[in-house]
């Protein structure tokens, strides 16, 4: 990445990257993490939202092979290192599909839908997908 | 107010191409700016140049390159999604250019807002 595309002039700001959408059966979900992905190399404040169907790319044991498309989703296991830290779930929608944050991948901070919609009055660019 | 426009929907299948277009049009009329349109997942069909739809109806990608054009608007293709759809500079349409997503994030850096147009 050339430094003319990192240098924003410091500016930092808050982005939102919102999942709404089922792992597989689309593109979105996988195409969302790779924007998410490029993001990180930004240096801007960075969380992620996972609503409705979008809570099922957090699954654990995902297993692809029948449908034969990529598993992607070691993938979030991975954000952390690349300093994305801020995942928050809906708590409405794991209680309307019978999860709980034990079926998850990763740690992730559960929010009511009330709570959703107030940290996304606070951000800068929210990015829905 | 200084816009960038996310596409995140092909032409003709998803409303989500021309309300963005039509977005756009009049956000220019109303003295705004837009800088930067980037397209994304099956946005990135709204650049081929081998697009012909039907004499009667309106022409999706011909819109995007007069806007191109007469506005200077940056269209910006995401060159990991294009590729996946079989979308390059060989048919690419006039006023698009083809480039990373970095250009998405940089245009959320600059624009007072982003407005993103999808499913």
């Amino acid at each position: 990445m050339s430094d003319e595309m990192m240098d924003e002039g410091g500016v930092v700001k808050k982005f939102m990257y919102v999942n709404r959408k089922a792992p597989h059966g689309t593109i979105y979900a996988l195409e969302s993490l790779e924007v998410v992905l490029i993001a990180a190399a930004f240096d801007q404040d960075v969380s992620l939202v996972f609503v409705d169907d979008g809570v099922y790319q957090l699954m654990k044991e995902q297993k692809t092979d029948g449908i034969e498309v990529k598993n992607f989703s070691p993938t979030y296991r991975a954000l952390e290192m690349y300093d994305i830290e801020k995942l928050y779930v809906e708590k409405e929608s794991l209680d309307a599909r019978g999860l709980t944050t034990d079926d998850l991948l990763v740690p992730v901070e559960v929010m009511s839908a009330a709570e959703m919609a107030d940290l996304m009055a606070q951000q800068d660019v929210v990015l829905s997908f | 107010m200084k816009f960038a426009i996310l596409v995140n929907e092909g032409p003709y299948q998803h409303q989500a191409a021309d309300t963005a277009y039509l977005f756009t049009r009049s956000a220019l009329e109303k003295g705004h700016s837009i800088d930067r349109i980037f397209f994304y997942h099956d946005g990135v069909n709204n650049s081929s140049s081998l697009t012909e739809p039907p004499q009667d109806d309106r022409n999706i990608v011909e819109r995007w390159t007069k806007l191109a054009d007469e506005h200077g608007v940056d269209l910006v293709v995401c060159v990991a999604a294009a590729l996946r759809r079989g979308i390059k500079d060989d048919n690419l349409a006039k006023g698009f250019r083809i480039s990373g997503l970095g250009q998405l994030i940089e245009a959320g850096i600059q624009a007072d807002r982003l407005m993103v147009f999808g499913d």
